[in-house]
């Protein structure tokens, strides 16, 4: 298992940039996933780090080895990164054991220990009774876990895995993800799990990239991701809630601050002393008949449990639990607690094409 | 995408080599016709215009020119007629059995021409055993009505329907069902949708089949040959022939600027239809998922029998006359249980040695140039689609010339090319190498493009897992690109044998004793007034092309969508 490096890697496509000076760094062993809505340049990021494209700039690096930088190139097959394809890229001329075989035929390893580690990859990943079968016999997560026993068969330095499930059922995905968990703890291989959807790159991921327009916004554990996003892209990308633009008054304790938020007062976590915005989630919200904050409800979801009010106040749209129905139209009084406080420069653009993006 | 590493690893240096590919390629494939133009400007003797013009202004290449035009414009009309007709009630109408009807209308095409014209020449005139059969044989002495122009152009027409048939499908396939739907709710009955929606669609491909037939009628050989040397009726395939074939290669200058003359007709032709269709083309906009259908109704049964009618007289006909034919103890002979034999089956396939060293010959250089073909074609489609330069895509535009000019043009290029060696005291004229590097060039395109559609589209992803799991360009082309487009390959392969079992227009010009190909022998044997020889020697390629064809078939779920050319 080794380290991953980015350092200034930049790549653009017939003049659109791609990736912009993306600098980062993974723990050898580590599970990043890289986050980020269609055309946010993680599939790019991806594939110049498995060697199929090359970067116009910078440097990528595994385990202290130079992968690629502007005087040296070395091509994919010489790496020792496991690729798992969205469209799984299984031959279909070769049976389930003769695609898991390949990597170790490539490597001329002999017939024996092939054999073995075959039925290893096979019974690590539930595969053993399907070992002779054609891939187009196989169902959609059968096919999948061919991919993962061929990619670890081969002990690889690195595995990437290119939104593996973005094929498969609801059902299948939950199933899968278990999967994934557990690879990654027997094998305890660095991984990079690319996907575009938030659920899976905070439930597997230990650290989360979120990308946006070519750039790392956010790189950070889920929960600090959630907690405490560091702007505007990913307090909106990321998790339920609302950003809404706000106004510092006064110190309020440690990593506290009095803000003005929809014309109230409140305290604010933050990191910084001049946060211009504030992530309000729901649980940042409760809701009392006699807080002065009043808005007006606008949608009611039942979630099993609870509902989720979707309400509007001073011009904003907030999003709520509650424990009772409530009905559309009705008009309820708010009280926030504790939202997260961030400054964002270039928050107001930025919110704009999202909003167009979604 | 390609880059150079200062590593010198083993997928590097092959990533290297494997552009060296296009060297020979463009050499063989397109080497011929430059030294051809070349050759019209008096490459060697100095620039000249001199063959040019005594050539130009002499009064057989202005008759055979008018002769040429003639059959081909005529060939083209019954042609368009023929194919059209099936094309727009196969594709666009509820009739049975469309699968054998489009694979009877392909035989004539994949048959060689001057088996068609020995076929047709079996079912009229006085020696005809099928018409002596039930009495209807004309008088001994009364002509063979084939031997004239009207022959010419009916057999052009027939051999060539399916050219115009395929196309004007596809074509008829691409226009959406409600475009009608929407003609018909305007209010437009049925014989103004076929004129103002239809037919004005369908256009574009009619005209691009028409120009298809027109270019290969013009080249067409076999079928002037049969019919128009025995009637004095040139045209410029047969004159190239006669004065080839009569005087040597002392006359090349001249006959290579006969042969120009022909390519520029050719060229003409097609510049003529892309201006038309530029003209008048429409895009079709918003393709939707059902194509137009109509039902014929009370019709369908009466246009079905006329169909099969029209089958059984341009195939099935011919194809018994020939085979009675080939079943009579002597020319002239009648044919009856007592009399019929398989004597001259006997001869042509075990005796005689000029036919089984012919058929010996053209099955070698079928399956060598179908072998030699598909090795080239993988790595060279491969290098096509992933890594595409400057120069292979040059190449991949300039690969159909040898295909699309006409086969004389071809051969009378290969001579002028391969007569002297460069650099060498050495000729391949006269030897079976001339034919094959011949057909290398001429049926590269027939190999190619069934393998490209294949590799165009494999997941890429294919290959980069192969390559993320450590395997190197080589052992990628072999043990996955191969097998992915293997079946495609094959199809490929097929095709070649067949196209070049079949080929007589190339061959006639190179061959020599003991060169001789299917093709120059059964037109020989004719010549000579060996005709029930003849006649069973073409029935037993008939045969075997079916067989072929069958077999290509017989594997058409395996193949890549537009692999078969009679499947689209």
């Amino acid at each position: 298992m080794a380290e991953l490096n980015f350092s200034g890697v930049t790549k653009s496509f017939g003049g659109a940039p791609a990736l912009d000076d993306i600098t980062a760094g993974i723990r050898a062993g580590e599970f990043v996933a890289l986050l980020g809505p269609s055309g946010c340049g993680k599939t790019t990021l991806l594939r110049l780090t498995a060697g199929f494209d090359r970067p116009d700039a910078g440097s990528i690096t595994l385990g202290g080895a130079v992968m690629v930088d502007p005087a040296r190139f070395v091509p994919p097959e010489e790496r020792e990164i496991g690729i798992v394809f969205q469209s799984y890229a299984l031959w279909p001329h070769k049976t389930v054991a003769g695609n898991v075989a390949y990597p170790l035929e490539v490597r001329r390893r002999p017939r024996a220990e092939r054999d073995r580690r075959v039925a290893e990859a096979l019974n690590l990943t539930g595969l053993t009774a399907f070992a002779d079968r054609m891939p187009a016999q196989l169902s959609g997560g059968q096919r999948q876990r061919v991919a993962l026993a061929r990619c670890l068969v081969f002990e690889p330095r690195a595995v990437l895995l290119d939104e593996p499930l973005a094929n498969l059922d609801l059902a299948l995905r939950a199933s899968m993800q278990d999967v994934f968990r557990m690879f990654h703890r027997r094998t305890g291989a660095t991984m990079v799990y690319v996907t575009h959807d938030q659920g899976e790159a905070l439930a597997l991921a230990d650290r989360v990239a979120v990308m946006e327009s070519g750039r790392i916004r956010q790189f950070a554990p889920p929960e600090l991701l959630y907690r405490e996003p560091s702007n505007c892209f990913v307090a909106g990308f990321v998790g339920e809630g609302a950003v809404i633009a706000a106004r510092p008054m006064g110190q309020a304790g440690q990593g506290r601050l009095r803000m003005q938020v929809l014309g109230q007062e409140v305290t604010a976590r933050t990191a910084t002393p001049t946060p211009n915005y504030v992530s309000l989630r729901p649980e940042n919200i409760t809701l009392s008949d006699s807080a002065p904050l009043r808005a007006r409800v606008t949608g009611c979801t039942y979630l099993g449990g609870r509902f989720r009010l979707a309400l509007e106040a001073e011009g904003e749209t907030l999003s709520a639990f509650s424990t009772q129905r409530a009905q559309v139209g009705e008009t309820l009084g708010l009280s926030l607690r504790e939202p997260w406080a961030f400054h964002d420069p270039e928050g107001e653009t930025l919110m704009a094409r999202a909003l167009a993006d979604a | 995408m390609s880059v150079a590493s200062p590593r010198l690893g083993g997928s590097r240096s092959a990533d290297r080599l494997l552009p060296l590919i296009l060297v020979p390629v463009a050499l063989i494939a397109l080497g011929p016709v430059l030294r051809l133009l070349l050759e019209g400007i008096g490459f060697g003797e100095g620039i000249t215009t001199e063959h040019l013009s005594t050539v130009l202004t002499r009064d057989s290449t202005a008759t055979a020119l008018t002769h040429s035009l003639i059959t081909a414009v005529g060939g083209t009309v019954i042609s368009v007629l023929i194919g059209a007709s099936f094309a727009f009630l196969v594709a666009l109408t509820d009739i049975r059995g469309k699968g054998a009807l489009v694979f009877c209308l392909m035989v004539p095409m994949m048959i060689p021409p001057q088996i068609t014209a020995l076929a047709w020449m079996q079912m009229a005139g006085p020696s005809s055993v099928l018409l002596k059969m039930i009495g209807l044989a004309p008088p001994l002495g009364s002509p063979q009505p084939f031997y004239s122009p009207g022959g010419i152009i009916l057999l052009l027409g027939i051999q060539h329907a399916s050219l115009v048939f395929l196309t004007l499908r596809a074509g008829l396939r691409m226009i959406p069902a409600d475009l009608v739907e929407a003609a018909r709710m305007s209010g437009a009955g049925t014989v103004r949708v076929w004129a103002q929606i239809v037919l004005p669609l369908s256009l574009p491909s009619l005209i691009a089949g028409a120009a298809m037939a027109f270019v290969t009628a013009l080249g067409n050989f076999g079928i002037p040959a049969m019919l128009g040397i025995p009637a004095g009726y040139s045209t410029l395939p047969t004159l190239i022939y006669q004065r080839l074939v009569g005087l040597g290669p002392s006359v090349l200058p001249e006959v290579a600027v006969l042969s120009l003359l022909i390519g520029a007709v050719a060229i003409a032709g097609v510049l003529l239809s892309r201006f038309v269709l530029s003209r008048g083309g429409y895009g079709l906009v918003g393709l939707s998922g059902t194509p137009l259908a109509l039902t014929l109704g009370r019709f369908r049964t009466p246009a079905e029998i006329a169909l099969w009618l029209f089958i059984a007289a341009i195939l099935v006909l011919p194809l018994v006359a020939l085979l009675v034919t080939s079943l009579i103890p002597a020319y002239g002979a009648r044919l009856s249980f007592d009399t019929a034999t398989l004597k001259a089956w006997r001869e042509v396939l075990f005796v005689q040695p000029v036919t089984t060293r012919a058929y010996a010959n053209s099955l070698m250089l079928a399956s060598l140039a179908a072998a030699l073909l598909m090795a080239v074609c993988l790595p060279l489609a491969w290098l096509m689609e992933r890594r595409p330069s400057r120069i292979s895509r040059a190449l991949d535009a300039l690969i159909d010339l040898p295909y699309a000019l006409p086969g004389v043009v071809l051969s009378i290029a290969c001579i002028l090319a391969f007569i002297n060696l460069p650099f060498t005291d050495l000729t391949l004229y006269g030897t079976i190498w001339i034919i094959l590097l011949a057909y290398l060039a001429r049926f590269f395109v027939v190999m190619l493009r069934p393998i490209q559609a294949s590799v165009s589209q494999m997941d890429p992803a294919m290959e980069e897992a192969a390559a993320s799991t450590g395997a190197r360009l080589g052992r990628r082309l072999r043990t996955i690109v191969l097998p992915l487009a293997a079946p495609s390959a094959a199809a490929g392969a097929i095709l070649v044998f067949l196209t070049a079992v079949n080929e007589l227009t190339v061959s006639a010009l190179l061959w020599s004793s003991g060169t001789e190909t299917l093709g120059v022998v059964i037109y020989n044997l004719e010549d000579s007034g060996e005709t029930v020889m003849a006649s069973a020697l073409a029935m037993s390629i008939v045969l075997l092309i079916v067989l072929l064809m069958g077999l290509v078939q017989a594997g058409a779920k395996h193949f890549p969508k537009g692999v078969i050319p009679w499947q689209s």
